[in-house]
């Protein structure tokens, strides 16, 4: 499996005119090129959200600032959030999934490679259609305008008395359509990783990446019917006269945030889930250990895959539930945490008596750390309802969920990008570039979320256009402003990074990391049928075994 | 290799520097010489006890944060690669049952002990019912703008609520019924208590004792639409006297004044009748703020500007100059008509 088995294919691809080569990305069904494009899709959105938070903040830098209108400035925080979970963090966690989980487990591809391709589609349709808000949700002839009910679009805001014009419209669509993609991927996941193994791989010994993937599918499936019926709901009372959500005429708006969080909350894992699966595979390799306690791991995943069903109603704390339904999701919210503390102390663990290479995939993963335990933290807080009946709804929440999204889950996804940038590019990046993001992005990070708590507990609310002088918030938000700025350079130097290494970086290597899952058994870029022959495995770790011949893993596992 | 290990040094250090930075900031003045909304400094009853609360989860919180945080940091040092490293791979260990039987017991024991000190709260909170010398008020969100109508009291006011102050040895708490003319709202004082939602068809309740006279401000906590932001909440606490006061001056009928008749006429033959209501006159409609006592408020547009005659031609003229998006509509009024409907407005005490 030298490099030169690639060279004479790849000659071929380059002579061929460009229209062909773009039809052939159309038209692919294999799991690798979908991977990559649900990436490159999400890392577009993530230029696009990105610049809508900059507006945000912006705004904000000071009390009465007029840098944006009040209607811009709620169109921005809705698609700003809209995007970022719909249309960033859920396709490049399944653009990671695609690539990655067929090459783990000894496949050739995905298990219906065109349910794939569609799923991809119905996504990148989603999300077009959502911005097609901004021309088309007045009516196509006139201006149009973007969702201002923001990300969780609570009733009765949403119904056609306070949102005339189409632009809930195009959210709700949106919705819907991109959620029978995330619907298709999951179903795809789940037979994939349960039907697709290579010979020797029982699910006790699949890389952790699977394992964990296989319960976001599953939490997908369950979390985004609900979500999808709620949209339907919401369109039936739009426009075919129903009354689910409509509050004068015997409607609930209650309802609805069951609905919606029904589906958020799990959301959270589903967004968290494969985050958790780059630190199980990056860890252990720049540790040169093992993970720790793999089987308390798979059960600690399956176990908030459980609870995670059961906790939604922490985020309607304040709209009067009852002392008894709120002591019940005081507990189930809490019990969520010792599964996850379990992880982190497995992480921990696993670091524990290695010998870690600071290489920048490993320098994500560590700030990861720091910065979920953080999070949990502020979760766990926030699981305390009284406590919430103040922090809920105001910048202190802001600043815990982004903790856990940017702080966790992006940190941990640009791991994820430089480590297995050299395996889908072929190409090695560059350290000192990924260095200098991990640093810009750190300082901006931590500007920006660690002040960002602040003027919650000083009583600021979220989704405010303005604030008035003389509350104590001036100072702190024009910090987080600040930051700001770091992560937008962090962000660019990143794609410049992926840019240039692709065309001037070094060649990789099939095994650049010394690492022990089966993608790195396969050239760099993989061949489109992935391995030459099926490769059969005793172990978690079959590269391990094959470079420790007189000392594998399968006599102790 | 020295000069990494020392880089990441810096990164752990310079967290733990920020985090302790900003707890310090929020947690070192629990006066409300910080914030006029700082929830750690409470002056009621619910808020207390949630402040109490607070800091005990903080503590156990902070607590795990620190150990966890030197475990990851020492380990982080001292087990990184070093400079004379022999290239050979670290024992390889594969878990340890025992010590996943401590580290999921500890934080399980843990988990117990803040779900009881917080059930405990919830009771206190949401389990009180009105006594004898509770004062009874609704609440209802509008977009954008509070109405408070005190049903046992015959009052209603609109933006400014008034309520008693209340002691430990007599204590007169108000309790407010919430409800939403429209959108979802929520109502925050944070010195006064915890946030609840005003939510259209499901009536809300929340309580408040106030322990000290002053002025409360807060503002909407829940994405009611375009001028959420400027959905200000202002609550004055009165001592009883004072507060009799004010109900009895709130129960009069409006001040009737000849030399403003002229303006009077302008607001009873416009659309402002539609909309606003001044007892004792045919204005009585019920979308917008009640007039009848204006100028006893100190601000106008939900706290979005101080109830002054210029602010309030300005607002009459224009409402989208103070409060762009809010559902009052500009009047189209000549300078002469302004000047005559803000003299009358200006005899509203």
């Amino acid at each position: 499996m030298s490099t030169d088995a690639l060279a004479l294919p790849r000659t071929e691809l380059a002579s061929r005119p460009i229209v062909a080569r773009l039809h052939d990305w159309v038209t692919t069904v294999d799991h690798k090129r979908l991977g990559i494009l649900y990436i490159i899709y999400a890392l577009v959105f993530l230029l696009i959200a990105g610049i809508e938070a900059t507006v945000i903040r912006i705004q904000l830098i000071r009390p009465h600032n007029d840098f944006v209108s009040p209607p811009v400035f709620n169109r921005m925080f809705t698609m700003h959030g809209t995007t970022m979970i719909f249309f960033v963090v859920m396709p490049v966690l399944f653009g990671f999934a695609n690539y990655l989980i067929p090459l783990m487990i000894g496949a050739r591809d995905m298990a219906f490679p065109r349910l794939n391709a569609f799923s991809f589609w119905m996504t990148t349709f989603g999300g077009l259609l959502l911005y097609f808000s901004l021309v088309g949700a007045n009516g196509l002839y006139g201006a149009g305008n973007a969702p201002d009910v923001g990300w969780f679009a609570y009733a009765p805001l949403t119904s056609r008395t306070f949102s005339v014009g189409h632009s809930t419209d195009f959210w709700t669509l949106a919705l819907l359509v991109s959620g029978f993609g995330s619907i298709g991927t999951a179903i795809n996941i789940v037979a994939t990783v349960l039907c697709m193994r290579c010979p020797g791989m029982t699910l006790a010994k699949m890389p952790l990446f699977a394992w964990l993937n296989l319960v976001m599918a599953g939490l997908v499936i369950l979390a985004v019917s609900p979500l999808t019926a709620a949209q339907i709901m919401l369109l039936i009372d739009r426009y075919l006269g129903g009354h689910f959500f409509d509050t004068q005429a015997g409607g609930s708006a209650v309802i609805w945030m069951h609905f919606f969080w029904i589906f958020g909350h799990p959301e959270v894992y589903v967004l968290v889930l494969p985050a958790f699966a780059f630190v199980s595979e990056i860890i252990p390799v720049f540790s040169r250990k093992p993970i720790f306690g793999y089987s308390v791991m798979v059960g600690a995943t399956v176990a908030i895959g459980f609870i995670s069903m059961s906790v939604w109603a922490h985020h309607m704390f304040t709209v009067g539930m009852g002392a008894n339904v709120n002591t019940f999701f005081v507990l189930s919210t809490m019990a969520i945490a010792v599964p996850t503390g379990i992880k982190i102390f497995n992480w921990l663990a696993t670091m524990w008596g290695g010998k870690i290479e600071f290489k920048t995939p490993m320098l994500f993963c560590i700030a990861f750390l720091f910065q979920f335990l953080a999070a949990g933290l502020t979760g766990v807080m926030l699981s305390v309802a009284p406590f919430t009946w103040h922090l809920g709804n105001s910048y202190f929440v802001v600043a815990h969920f982004h903790y856990v999204i940017v702080g966790g889950i992006l940190f941990a996804l640009f791991g994820a990008f430089y480590y297995w940038f050299p395996k889908m590019s072929g190409k090695m990046y560059s350290e000192t570039l990924g260095r200098l993001h991990f640093w810009l992005f750190f300082i901006g990070f931590h500007l920006t979320f660690d002040f960002m708590h602040i003027p919650g507990l000083l009583g600021m609310p979220r989704r405010i256009y303005t604030y008035e002088p003389g509350r104590g918030w001036d100072t702190w938000n024009f910090i987080v402003t600040i930051g700001v700025f770091f992560q937008a350079a962090g962000i660019l130097v990143f794609l410049g990074n992926l840019l240039w290494s692709y065309f001037r970086g070094k060649a990789a290597g099939s095994d650049p990391w010394d690492a022990w899952t089966l993608e790195w058994s396969t050239n760099s870029p993989p061949p489109a049928y992935n391995f030459a022959s099926i490769p059969v495995i005793k172990s978690r770790r079959p590269l391990w075994d094959l470079k420790h011949p007189a000392d594998p893993d399968w006599k102790y596992e | 290799m020295r000069s990494r290990g020392s880089s990441n040094w810096l990164v752990l250090l310079s967290q733990v520097v920020v985090w302790i930075c900003g707890a310090a900031a929020a947690f070192a003045d629990t006066s409300p010489t910080l914030s006029p909304t700082n929830i750690f400094a409470p002056a009621s009853t619910p808020a207390k006890s949630i402040f109490e609360l607070s800091l005990f989860v903080l503590a156990v919180t902070g607590a795990i944060f620190l150990v966890v945080f030197t475990l990851l940091l020492y380990s982080v040092v001292k087990f990184r690669k070093r400079e004379n490293d022999d290239g050979r791979e670290p024992p390889q260990v594969y878990g340890s049952n025992q010590v996943e039987l401590a580290w999921t017991i500890i934080p399980i024991l843990i988990v117990v002990a803040l779900f009881m000190a917080t059930a405990r709260v919830i009771a206190i909170v949401q389990k009180t019912t009105p006594s004898g010398n509770a004062i009874a008020v609704t609440a209802i969100g509008h977009q954008f703008w509070w109405e408070y109508r005190y049903p046992d009291l015959g009052v209603v006011t609109a933006n400014e609520l008034h309520v008693p102050v209340s002691n430990p040895v007599h204590p007169t708490p108000t309790f407010i019924k919430l409800l939403s003319a429209d959108t979802d709202h929520s109502f925050w004082v944070p010195r006064l208590g915890g946030k609840t939602d005003l939510i259209p068809n499901h009536p809300n309740t929340m309580w408040i004792d106030p322990q000290e006279t002053g002025v409360y401000l807060g503002q909407c906590a829940q994405y009611c639409g375009t001028q959420h932001a400027k959905m200000l909440l202002r609550v004055y606490v009165h001592s009883k006297d004072e507060f009799d006061r004010w109900i009895r001056q709130q129960r009069q009928p409006a001040f009737v004044n000849d030399a403003v008749s002229q303006g009077q006429r302008i607001f009873e033959t416009t659309a402002c009748i539609n909309c606003h209501t001044v007892s004792g006159t045919v204005a009585n409609g019920r979308f917008g703020p009640d007039l009848t006592h204006l100028m006893s408020r100190d601000t106008i547009a939900a706290g979005a500007a101080p109830n002054t005659p210029e602010n309030l031609r300005l607002w009459i003229r224009n409402p989208n100059t103070i409060k762009p998006g809010s559902l009052m509509p500009a009047m189209e009024l000549n300078e002469q008509e302004l000047d005559a409907l803000t003299a009358y407005l200006e005899t509203l005490r």
